[in-house]
């Protein structure tokens, strides 16, 4: 594959509040290649909403502040973009569903004024063409009766609907990215499935690469090429899919697979991970991981530790995986 | 919808009978008020028995109640004049003021409250929620005199008192002098109606201002951090659209609720506004009934006030319906 079409470098986000300034993002490095659906995996708090949501400079403000980073799009750097020039990459080049299809769409307004709006507004098309976009988009995110769906109000329809309906006004500009924030953890599980299916169908047909932030290793699997598994605002692992649940390096990556029930053998209790996230401060060192990792040394309490190609195209930030001698070059 | 319209038959009964016993409740003789302290009892007991005032007061409910389904409000007791005709001119001028003074606190209520919201905590925010604390907290007296004493004394910009020029009054058709006056074509009566209407506007206009302000604000932030207005964002749309379609019909249900009950407490209680610009509207008609005793007109512009502020509030239900596709009146 040529150069990535997203590329996050060292992005800093953090949130100033009357507790002090908490580093959400601290430092996070990803790349998303065209055509590709990587997986952003982690548990609540972890950074990977505020990730997703300072691509498209969403982040509340105040209190959050993208402090440093750049995020490469096509190659340019969008952060010091002016809010005019990146309104015309947002729901055009770049869109993002979100988690909660119940309160995204607004219920004052028909589906179809919602999505012909960013048609319009985009394309610059009529009223009349923006309208048979909008129906063809319908159609092609799986509503049958896309006519009648089009002049309902969203609290007619049901949850699997109104995230169709979420898809269907973020692909109606051809987007080249879609962020796709936990698009399925609201919905029933058979919805769920219909939904990662759509995604990956629009994924394959129109070659729109997708970031899939989810904290479900099963989605994950479902779905993705490649996974990048964020703790505490940092990236503690990436790589292939295949790589990352066949040989996990990162203890982190390694108990949430360890966490996942399998069908295949019967265990008394589920694991989990001991202990909790940490609460982010600007004063952390070392290993964010240290306090929860069964294989934590005293180095780990001391110095952080870099994310490091282990083999091709699977990193990890740990210190198993560095030995002392490198570390002293 | 028929529904809605049903339920104001038992709130009307229920009005007229409260406003009826406070009325008899209240100590003093109308009689006596009408014919002075030194009528003689025969002359006060013929008067009573005329008017009606000797018979039990179940009956003399009863009797205006049935007085009242034929749209009769009864006679003043002061000018012998039928009520219903009598109080037009005053409910005309009423309703002008409220209306003008409605527009001007909802327009600018509303984008001071946008605004501030928009750019909370900015040097804009806090001195519209200042000006709004002032604006509710300020005697509307005062206001008014203060209003007077600049912009007509010191500036004379602006007339001070009435409704209108008297050397050059209005072909009344429907009272309402901002119409009757574009009826007649007058366009230089419009313009001095108008200036006419401005002072008074704003001193009767400021409280509702500032509480239509403050309730924007408030309804607005709230809305601005739902999940929808980031969708509205994420769609590329301008901060402006964002705010002004998207958060602002969202957040205007709460406000128009105020407005309506703002309404309706000017169209009865603007007395105070009215004497100090001299303006003939319904609050001082009444007032001036409360000081004669004339008991019909008190009942009947009382009846005709809490009666708009029914019809009012039935209109803001009917608003919200048009808002909001999730609201529906069967």
């Amino acid at each position: 594959m040529g150069k990535p079409i997203l590329e996050i470098k060292d992005l800093r986000t953090h949130f100033f509040t009357d507790r002090g300034e908490i580093p959400a993002v601290d430092g996070v490095d990803l790349y998303l290649n065209p055509g590709e659906v990587l997986g952003v995996v982690g548990e609540s708090g972890c950074g990977k909403s505020v990730t997703s949501l300072s691509v498209l400079r969403l982040v509340p403000s105040p209190p959050g502040k993208i402090v440093s980073g750049s995020i490469l799009f096509k190659g340019k750097d969008i952060v010091p973009l002016r809010e005019w020039e990146m309104r015309k990459i947002r729901g055009n080049s770049i869109s993002m569903i979100f988690q909660e299809p119940m309160t995204s769409l607004n219920p004052l307004f028909t589906v179809g004024q919602q999505i012909t709006e960013t048609v319009r507004l985009h394309r610059g098309v009529s009223r009349k063409e923006a309208r048979s976009i909008t129906l063809d988009m319908l159609k092609k995110v799986g509503i049958a009766r896309a006519e009648s769906i089009i002049d309902e109000y969203p609290h007619q329809l049901s949850g699997g609907m109104r995230q169709r309906v979420m898809i269907a006004m973020s692909i109606a500009c051809s987007p080249e990215v879609l962020i796709a924030d936990e698009p399925t953890t609201a919905l029933d599980v058979t919805i769920q499935a219909q939904i990662l299916e759509l995604i990956r169908r629009l994924n394959e047909e129109r070659g729109m690469a997708v970031m899939m932030i989810t904290h479900d290793l099963g989605v994950v699997a479902e779905m993705c090429h490649r996974v990048a598994v964020m703790y505490a605002g940092k990236v503690v692992e990436e790589g292939s899919v295949h790589d990352i649940f066949k040989n996990p390096l990162h203890p982190y990556t390694q108990g949430l697979i360890q966490s996942v029930p399998r069908m295949n053998e019967t265990r008394e209790r589920l694991y989990s991970i001991p202990g909790n996230v940490p609460i982010l401060s600007k004063n952390m060192q070392g290993c964010r991981f240290a306090a929860r990792c069964p294989h934590m040394m005293q180095r780990c309490l001391e110095a952080l530790p870099n994310l490091k190609e282990q083999e091709a195209g699977h990193s990890s930030r740990c210190w198993l995986h560095e030995t002392p001698q490198e570390d002293a070059v | 919808m028929i529904k809605r319209l049903l339920i104001l038959v038992p709130v009307l009964i229920g009005m007229t009978i409260i406003v009826f016993s406070i009325i008899h409740a209240i100590p003093g003789d109308p009689a006596e008020t009408i014919l002075g302290q030194k009528a003689t009892e025969q002359s006060k007991a013929a008067l009573r028995e005329q008017l009606g005032l000797n018979k039990p007061w179940l009956q003399q409910y009863f009797t205006y109640l049935g007085d009242l389904a034929q749209g009769d409000l009864g006679k003043s007791i002061r000018t012998k004049e039928p009520i219903a005709k009598e109080i037009m001119p005053y409910l005309a001028a009423t309703l002008e003021l409220t209306i003008t003074s409605m527009l001007f606190a909802t327009f600018v209520g509303m984008n001071a409250g946008i605004i501030s919201a928009w750019k909370q905590n900015s040097w804009f925010d806090y001195i519209i929620m200042v000006i709004a604390l002032i604006g509710v907290s300020m005697p509307i007296f005062w206001l008014g005199l203060m209003e007077q004493w600049i912009f007509s004394i010191k500036l004379h910009w602006l007339p001070s008192i009435g409704r209108m020029d008297q050397r050059d009054p209005v072909e009344s058709v429907t009272n309402l002098y901002v119409i009757d006056s574009i009826i007649a074509g007058r366009w230089d009566q419009l313009w001095t109606v108008m200036k006419h209407l401005v002072l008074p506007s704003i001193a009767l206009g400021t409280i509702p201002m500032a509480v239509i302000a403050r309730m924007t604000r408030s309804s607005m932030l709230e809305v601005m951090k739902s999940d929808y207005v980031r969708t509205a964002k994420a769609k590329g749309l301008s901060q402006f659209f964002v705010v002004y379609k998207h958060a602002l019909k969202n957040a205007s249900i709460p406000v128009l609720t105020v407005i309506g009950l703002q309404t309706g407490s000017l169209l009865g209680g603007a007395v105070l506004t009215e004497t100090i610009f001299a303006w003939p509207g319904v609050g001082r008609y009444i007032f001036e009934a409360i000081s004669s005793r004339d008991y019909p007109v008190i009942q009947s512009g009382i009846l005709i006030i809490a009666f708009m502020f029914i019809v009012i509030n039935l209109i803001v239900d009917l608003l919200y319906a048009l808002i909001d596709p999730r609201i529906q009146y069967k």
